[in-house]
């Protein structure tokens, strides 16, 4: 009989008797039925990673093998949803977590209003749209015919409501399907082919859409030491990225900060269609004081709830908070199976875990071949805020986008706290053309924008050393249009109502102010010699600062008539300048 | 009938290997018995070859060839009591002061469950310190966990007192539970001292761990201490604050029980599971949905070298919702206490404090930054050299640290009082200057 014969933390060595045993399916332990996954096999025992907490355990206590791997439960009633890093729903457990409950992911008796798309006699096959399901939101689940199932339709339900195991269709082969599916987490579904990815996913966040854009289908990581921001960053893409569906994965972060989204998210509205934003959320939430072995697996969980979704042909974006709590899950799952430490103890698969994770991301063809994409931005918590630790470098090296939080910003109340020298994106060239249907200028406002911030920080050596008095006058120009695009353009409140989200037109409108301004002082000072100190405390400055809070996106015309007023001013400068004094 | 087996394998510093007997539980707690010594025990590795005991206490004297264990057939337990305020324990939950024993009215597991996130409520009532710098400008809400990271060669043993003392919600019942951990004698003698003296110490619970006692017990005792502050919060109504002083000896404990475990060490030696264990420390704050009481934590530990990037303060800093920086030099310009608000933060101030109290925290904090940059100014080209408007700020600067900082040991401000002072201080800088706060606070609380 199976049964326990070692216990170690949360590995656990049984014996498995006469079962047969496959690597990764889900075992019960002992009296309780803790919930575990087979990682190590040999010929009379296997090892088993327990996802719960294993003090009580006895040698000699039962084992149950469930033959399945560990994996998401798939169907109508994931959106909205609130679950643990195993897919068990947070709300129906208790106030604090207890062992061995085992829970339905999703509702089995609910109605689902199914319309088929398919008759008797279509030949169908993996992907094949079988119908649709429309939530309570009026989103849609487009129900697809399950990997690997394929045939002639025998019979198909009438349009009505049914639950989620109601077989709907059935197959020449016998075969019956329904809509609910599920599917192992480690594994990644499949899909036709890859294709690249030309539109940026829309962050509203300036810094991000205009310096360092991230794709649909892109990955992402943001390093950052503590009190640097990064959950707030991850919190405000959450809620104003243009994807059609957001997964939340909370790994091995705060409690008090969980509950927080629990409550804000069902609360706060879709920006796109006046919906809460919860109805296009899945949130799964694993706190740093839950099991460790669950906190490693919600990351694969969390990604295949997205892929599902992608699978339909929608946009996903998947964040992450954060990796970093994942990996330290890997290295003392590792420690505890004496594997050998490769660097600061993590095992030597680190890098290839976390690169199998973001290749999981991408924008594809589906089965059904329709298009979809799975965005994913991971969070990276380095100890010490120091980026040369393995998980920062193996995440920036098998990411795109490296958005690099910074302490000294965060100190100064300066958010979002990314830092603009050492930070950087690949999309920049494939999102061009774009951001061309927007407006033919965001390329070159792109690189005028770096070139400034560049200049400026080689004069800020300078100016650590001697001041900024020291510096000759077309010097102090890039210091002072430097410090504007930072204070105007790249700062976003993200508390602000206008401020927490800039359309792309208007951070085009924001863009080109800058450098309309820059031009003319470039001017005053080349024709007359003006001082830039001069230039740059006149009023239609401050007028331009103030707007960053007080001109919504639906008030751009704001600008035409700044730029009318900027112009007049400084012509009047030039005209008059050292006459008067 | 109590039954004690025999079946010693082997002796290896705090580890005893032992033959594996039928129905032991992984965690359980045994006694061991050997010659006239009794020594308390935990089960931490099960396997048909071998099971590993870790003794709780000093193995000296223990003799393999006579050596007995008992199996109690419970984890480790807590007895729990609300008669246990106004004492003093160890980390079994014991009396170790002069008073009568303890009638526990149940017992709780001291590893205690997670909480689930869905059911928790989240924090945002205040909770006032007395102490300015945290009341006025790092606002304690109620089921926060924010630490103080201290320096050696400041006063924190004072500091730690003083809230002990002083630190009480507003709540019908409220009640301070206090971990010191791994402390010397001497300090312990001071702080017991120090805090027996406070009026409010009926409602106060000491768990007392000295420096010389194993380091296991250490881990155990802050469990037991939040345990039994548990019991308070979620089961009889308390709002419980509970103290712990101080972490950096826990985390070398925890050091030190891993490696006396042979297991692969991480960061500076500590253990890989650090952030997870002590998530499972801090995790234990907060107020869940449906009961009345609620669980805040105070945090206290020693950077070591004074290194906000050593792993101790840095993963307590991730898990933690903010954190109070004190500075040797601020202690040696005699201010106390030495906190230094500039790197402190609470992150739950906003939930818990009013919109004006809000802006006059941002409109001290800009000041005070500006203060400070006036001083390295001053210090680089001299006060002379300096215009008017620096000049005010090295007086608000200079000011802020001897009145708002500074105050006495047992001095308890109200809010009420601490705004005043803020208040007070604003008026010695001109106006217009004030741009974080309303024209209407400005003229309602600065006549101007």
């Amino acid at each position: 009989m199976a049964g326990i014969i070692s216990i170690s933390g949360p590995i656990v060595k049984v014996s498995i008797g006469n079962e047969s045993v496959r690597i990764q399916d889900v075992v019960y332990v002992g009296a309780l039925g803790l919930i575990g996954e087979v990682i190590e096999r040999d010929k009379q025992s296997a090892v088993v990673q327990v996802y719960e907490e294993t003090e009580g355990l006895m040698l000699g206590e039962e084992v149950v093998f469930t033959g399945e791997m560990l994996s998401a439960e798939l169907g109508p009633g994931l959106l909205g949803s609130i679950y643990d890093g195993i897919q068990r729903p947070l709300d129906l457990l208790g106030r604090q977590m207890q062992k061995g409950v085992k829970l339905d992911s999703l509702d089995k008796e609910k109605l689902w209003h199914f319309v088929p798309s398919v008759k008797i006699g279509d030949s169908v096959t993996t992907g094949t749209l079988m119908g649709i399901v429309t939530d309570k939101s009026d989103f849609e689940y487009r129900i697809m015919i399950p990997i690997e199932k394929n045939g002639v339709v025998s019979s198909v339900v009438k349009e009505g409501e049914y639950a989620l195991n109601d077989t709907l269709i059935e197959l020449d082969n016998g075969e019956k399907l329904s809509m609910l599916q599920r599917w192992p987490v480690r594994m990644a579904r499949p899909f036709k082919e890859r294709i690249a990815s030309t539109k940026p996913m829309i962050t509203g966040q300036r810094i991000i859409d205009f310096l360092f854009p991230i794709s649909e289908g892109g990955s992402a990581s943001i390093p950052g030491g503590f009190g640097t921001g990064k959950t707030i960053l991850q919190q405000t893409l959450a809620k104003w990225s243009d994807a059609d569906i957001i997964v939340y994965i909370g790994c091995g972060e705060r409690g008090n900060e969980m509950t927080e989204v629990l409550r804000e998210f069902p609360e706060l509205e879709d920006p796109k269609n006046g919906k809460r934003l919860i109805e296009r959320t899945v949130l799964i939430a694993n706190t740093s004081d839950m099991p460790v072995s669950a906190r490693e697996a919600s990351i694969y969980m969390g990604i295949t709830i997205a892929e599902y979704f992608r699978d339909m042909g929608y946009t996903v974006a998947l964040m992450a908070d954060s990796t970093s709590r994942w990996a330290e899950a890997m290295r003392e799952l590792s420690g505890r199976l004496n594997e050998l430490p490769a660097e600061e103890g993590f095992p030597s698969y680190l890098a290839s875990r976390i690169a199998s994770v973001y290749e999981r991301a991408g924008k594809v063809k589906t089965m059904e071949g329709s298009t979809g994409a799975l965005t994913m931005i991971g969070a990276v918590s380095p100890p010490g805020g120091d980026f040369s630790e393995p998980v920062t470098r193996y995440t920036q090296r098998f990411t795109s986008v490296f958005w690099a939080l910074d302490k000294e910003l965060a100190n100064a109340r300066f958010y979002p706290s990314i830092n603009h020298i050492s930070s950087h994106s690949a999309y920049a060239q494939s999102v061009d053309a774009w951001w061309d249907t927007i407006s033919p200028l965001w390329g070159e406002l792109r690189l005028w924008l770096i070139e400034v911030l560049q200049a400026d920080e080689k004069l800020q050596r300078i100016v650590k050393l001697l001041g900024s008095e020291a510096l000759p006058e077309d010097q102090k120009l890039i210091l002072f249009t430097a410090d504007l695009i930072r204070e105007f353009f790249l700062q976003q409140n993200a508390f602000d109502e206008v401020d927490m989200y800039t359309s792309p037109e208007k951070q085009i409108e924001m863009a080109r102010a800058l450098s309309a301004l820059n031009k003319w002082w470039q001017r005053c000072f080349d024709e007359k010699g003006i001082p830039v100190r001069v230039l740059k405390e006149q009023e239609v400055v401050n007028e331009l600062l103030s707007s960053r809070l007080g001109v919504s996106n639906s008030q751009l015309e704001w600008f035409s008539e700044w730029h009318a007023r900027m112009e007049a001013q400084y012509e009047s400068i030039l005209l008059t300048f050292g006459e008067i004094s | 009938m109590i039954i004690e087996y025999t079946g010693a394998q082997k002796l290896k510093g705090s580890l005893l290997f032992f033959e594996p007997v039928a129905g032991v539980q992984y965690g359980e707690k045994v006694v061991i018995r050997s010659e006239e010594k009794t020594v308390k025990g935990k089960v931490v590795a099960l396997s048909e070859i071998v099971m590993l005991i870790e003794i709780l206490g000093e193995p000296y004297g223990l003799n393999l060839d006579d050596l007995k264990v008992r199996f109690t057939g419970n984890t480790f337990e807590l007895g729990v009591s609300e008669t246990m305020l106004g004492r003093v324990l160890n980390a079994f939950g014991e009396t170790v002061d002069e008073g009568e024993d303890i009638h526990s009215e149940k017992r709780l597991a001291i590893g205690g469950s997670a909480y689930n996130p869905a059911h928790r409520e989240y924090p945002k009532d205040f909770v006032q310190t007395g102490i300015s710098a945290i009341d006025g400008l790092n606002v304690l809400v109620k089921g926060q966990k924010l630490p103080i990271f201290s320096v050696s060669g400041t006063n924190t043993n004072a500091l730690t007192a003083q809230l002990v003392r002083q630190i009480r919600s507003s709540g019908k019942r409220s009640a301070v539970v206090f971990a010191a951990i791994g402390i010397k004698y001497e300090d312990a003698r001071y702080l017991m001292q120090s805090i027996s003296e406070g009026e409010n110490f009926d409602t106060t619970s000491v768990f007392l761990n000295l420096a010389d006692e194993p380091s296991i017990n250490a881990l155990l005792l802050a469990r037991s201490a939040l345990t039994f502050a548990e019991y308070l919060a979620f089961e009889k109504g308390y709002d419980v604050i509970t103290v712990l002083y101080d972490m950096t000896n826990y985390c070398d404990a925890l050091r030190e029980v891993s490696s006396s475990r042979e297991e692969i060490p991480s960061r500076k030696g500590y253990p890989g599971y650090m952030y997870s264990d002590l998530a499972s420390i801090y995790e234990r704050a907060g107020i869940l949905q449906g009961k009345e009481g609620s669980l805040t934590q105070i945090p206290i530990l020693t950077m070591p070298d004074g290194d906000i990037t050593h792993p101790i303060p840095d993963l307590t800093g991730y898990i933690t919702e903010g954190q109070i920086v004190l500075e040797r030099e601020l202690q040696q310009k005699g201010v106390y206490p030495p906190i230094n608000v500039l790197p402190s933060l609470s992150r739950l101030m906003n939930h818990g404090s009013t919109g004006l109290h809000r802006r006059w925290s941002a409109e001290i904090y800009a000041a005070y930054a500006k203060a400070k940059k006036a001083q390295m100014l001053a210090a680089i080209i001299g006060e002379g050299e300096m215009g008017k408007a620096e000049h005010d700020y090295l007086a608000f600067g200079k000011a802020f640290e001897n009145r708002f900082i500074t105050q006495g040991e047992n001095e308890e401000r109200t809010l009420e009082e601490t705004l005043t002072i803020g208040w007070e201080l604003l008026k010695l800088l001109p106006p217009e200057s004030l741009t974080r706060l309303k024209a209407e606070d400005i003229s309602e609380h600065l006549n101007k």
